[in-house]
């Protein structure tokens, strides 16, 4: 009975399956590659030289005309992070002039950067970040691997929940920054804009921001796009997901105990209910107890 | 929870305790001595697992409320607080998330196993009608908390959720600037918001209490719908069903934790990462999940007005199940016909759930239409009227007959004849 009762269900569920591709909508941007991030997986982990390199993307280029407003210097020397030493997050974050104010005469005054001073601002304001953008505000960094998504297939609804890939804003970010080419023949791309295979409509305001050899790694890294995407965005997953490591650790500890103990209360229950199945088990007469 | 309590005090404090305030007895009879029937399968685990979430959802809401601001321009900013300097704030506020996910996943599969088992009929009809309180309550705690972290998502969906009482003729704008407290979504609306956010899960706690008394008062339904007999026919709640229980949501509980741990962010939506702005509406706006069937309702009735009516009206007459299905057989399993249509109408529902994530344009707007349709028209026609032309299949005669076969009932029913009345109520 069970077993028909479940076909039957499956029967319908898939019946109406069957009828929705109908529904499935048209994509008309490329989907974006799936790249193979360190921290992807039940067991993933950032991998430290490689935010550390994205990081100095980041500060070299894209800080120019993203802010980052969530975090401060003292945030890359966080374990699960960049991991820089104090040291050098104090002499980084000394590097730059920072306003403070007002002082006992009530005047703001400059001072170097101290490790607890948030990152600096590419702009005074919105409509500074805007005029100097064409109209377009930059978006802010902190958050960004996880404001931008994939549209998955029709059917993704029903895959979705076993698989533990969340990163789908890493790999359209990393698409996006090798995604520019040439405007093809028939799109006609306003002015101020730039044509980018990714980008929904394809018209965006960022100029290409990087090119080959535009940064310069110590460690040997290829200075390429690509490598350069890969590391910029693996930094920005950090940044919008500071405590990833520490929750996929936690994870395995919290299933592992919680598997153990429901076998544990499994072996108790079917010890308390033995023989109370079948006919050859004496129903207990709990009116005694 | 009602009657006199079997519950003997053991030493001299508890009888004077128990004499004044008769609590150890009451829980006693409520959740150690409690007759359950015997053969309730894992789909009667649910309802602990719901006391487990809601329990859960007020513990974790109460720390997050002690590091969030319900102020426009700090309320994002507060939540990437909690989630960057908190300590194992991000594990709050995602068991919070996921949280509200696997409440509304217990709840649907509470409701479901209603609907198959016919437990809603005589004499549980105040028992269920508890329920779909409960179930409203739900959805409107669970829509006020997604405004709260103010993402795109959050402010546009309070938006369109809040325009709908702009449909009711007359007073529907006066209505919607008051529950906004101003002429647009805003600062005023997520503080009370807030306030009402926190206030809902202890009324849904008040209700809860209620819809276990009621559930005390007959019994639990089981899977062959016949109802208790004799006292061979049930278990103490403890320690048979305590430990079944206690097995299930341990279980529900890995689920939880892979959701949590692993894809926390999987029933979330990638724009409510980005800070609300009234001037930028997103291109796609969606509800979260478990609103998907009743928002697809919403749009499939072209009239705002008429639309409306089909949301509210397609929970609202859950309410009225008791009296709209007229077989006097319960359990799905001795009614083939109503079965099927029974799967039918889950496959419905989950249609409808998947009209409602997509754009309302083409197809999707047809099969919603369709959809909508049958969902009425299942409720409406097919329940009161197979009632009259369905022929049940043969049902055992009672609960120990169904799981120890004839043989062992009978065996079984000797001693039950000599036990006088059977205490079937706790
Ligand atoms: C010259 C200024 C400038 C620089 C440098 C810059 N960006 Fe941008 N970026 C913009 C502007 C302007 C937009 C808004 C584009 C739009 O909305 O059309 C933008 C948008 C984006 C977006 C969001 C696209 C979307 O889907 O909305 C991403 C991702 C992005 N930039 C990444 C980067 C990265 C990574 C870097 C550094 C390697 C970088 N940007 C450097 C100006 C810049
Ligand atoms: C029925 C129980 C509850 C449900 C279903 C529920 C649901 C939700 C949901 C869906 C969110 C949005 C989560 C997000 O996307 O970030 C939320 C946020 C929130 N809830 Fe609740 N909640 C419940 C109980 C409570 C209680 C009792 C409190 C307070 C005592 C509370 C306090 C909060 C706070 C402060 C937030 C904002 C922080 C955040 O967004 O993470 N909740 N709730």
């Amino acid at each position: 009975m069970t077993f028909r009762t479940t076909m039957a269900f499956r029967l319908v569920l898939l019946a109406g399956l069957a009828a929705s591709p109908a529904l499935a909508q048209e994509n008309e941007n490329p989907l974006p590659e799936k790249q193979a991030w360190s921290f992807a997986g039940p067991l993933g982990k950032y991998n430290t030289a490689q935010l550390q390199r994205g990081y100095q993307v980041y500060r070299e280029v894209c800080s120019n005309c993203h802010s980052m407003h969530f975090l401060s210097f003292r945030n890359l020397s966080d374990a699960g992070g960049p991991s820089f030493s104090d040291g050098q997050v104090k002499a980084l974050a000394a590097s730059y002039k920072v306003q403070d104010g007002p002082n006992d005469s009530g005047d703001m005054f400059e001072r170097a950067g101290r490790a607890s001073d948030p990152f600096p601002q590419p702009f005074a304001n919105e409509q500074a970040a805007r005029a100097a953008n064409g109209g377009a505000l930059p978006p802010d960094m902190s958050v960004l691997a996880k404001a931008r998504d994939i549209e998955g297939a029709w059917y993704s609804f029903l895959l979705g929940p076993f698989s533990t890939y969340q990163e789908q804003g890493v790999d359209y970010i990393h698409a996006l920054l090798n995604g520019y080419s040439e405007t093809p023949k028939g799109f006609t791309l306003p002015s101020g804009k730039y044509y980018n295979e990714y980008f929904p409509g394809h018209a965006i305001s960022m100029p290409k921001p990087l090119n080959d050899g535009q940064v310069d790694y110590s460690d040997g890294s290829p200075k390429t796009v690509d490598q350069y995407a890969h590391d910029v965005s693996a930094f920005l997953a950090w940044t919008s997901e500071p405590k990833l490591n520490q929750r996929k650790n936690m994870g395995f500890n919290a299933i592992v105990f919680l598997i153990v103990f429901a076998s544990l209360l499994y072996a108790v229950k079917r010890r308390i209910w033995a023989g109370l199945h079948d006919v050859s088990g004496t129903p207990i007469d709990h009116a005694a107890e | 929870m009602s009657g006199p309590s079997t519950y003997v005090p053991q030493n001299g404090f508890l009888r004077w305790f128990e004499s004044r305030l008769p609590i150890i007895g009451l829980v006693h009879s409520s959740f150690i001595a409690f007759p359950n029937p015997r053969n309730l399968n894992y789909f009667w685990t649910f309802g602990g697992i719901l006391a487990f979430m809601l329990i859960e959802q007020i513990v974790t809401g109460l720390v997050l409320a002690m590091h969030y601001t319900p102020e426009s321009s700090m309320a994002f900013a507060s939540v990437e607080h909690i989630m960057r300097d908190v300590n194992y704030g991000w594990l709050l506020r995602y068991l919070h998330a996921n949280g509200a996910t696997m409440f509304f996943i217990a709840v649907y599969i509470h409701i479901a196993r209603n609907l198959y088992y016919g437990s809603y009929k005589a004499p549980r009809e105040i028992l269920f009608i508890l329920g779909v309180i409960i179930f409203l309550l739900m959805m409107a705690t669970a829509f006020m908390g997604y405004v709260l972290p103010w993402g795109q998502m959050s402010f546009w969906g309070a938006k369109v959720i809040t325009s709908l009482f702009s449909a009711i003729p007359f007073v529907g704008d006066s209505i919607t600037t008051w529950l906004w407290g101003g002429y647009s979504v805003g600062n005023a609306t997520l503080n009370r918001f807030f306030a009402l956010h926190y206030l809902m899960p202890f009324m849904i706690l008040g209700v809860v209490v209620l819809h276990i008394w009621a559930l005390h008062i007959p019994g639990s339904n089981n899977p062959v719908g016949v109802e208790v007999k004799s006292q061979k026919d049930t278990l103490p709640f403890h320690p048979y069903f305590t430990v079944k229980d206690a097995f299930s949501l341990v279980c529900f509980m890995v689920v939880f934790a892979y959701f949590v741990f692993y894809a926390p962010n999987y029933f979330g939506h990638s724009d409510n990462y980005i800070e609300a702005n009234p001037l930028v509406t997103p291109a796609h706006i969606v509800p979260e999940w478990y609103f998907l069937p009743y928002y697809a309702m919403l749009r499939a009735v072209p009239s705002k007005l008429g639309g409306v009516c089909a949301l509210f009206g397609s929970i609202l007459l859950l309410a009225f199940l008791p009296w709209l299905d007229t077989s006097r057989v319960r359990s799905s399993n001795f009614r083939p016909v109503y079965r099927a249509f029974l799967f039918l109408f889950f496959a419905t529902v989950i249609g409808l759930g998947y009209c409602g994530s997509q754009e309302p344009v083409g197809s999707v707007v047809v099969w919603s239409e369709i959809l909508t349709a049958w969902y009425f028209i299942h409720l409406l026609i097919v329940l009161p009227l197979l009632g009259f032309f369905e022929t049940p299949r043969k049902m055992p005669a009672s609960i120990t007959e169904a799981v120890l076969g004839p043989k062992g009932a009978s065996a079984a029913m000797v001693g039950a004849r000599a036990a006088a009345e059977p205490s079937v109520k706790g």
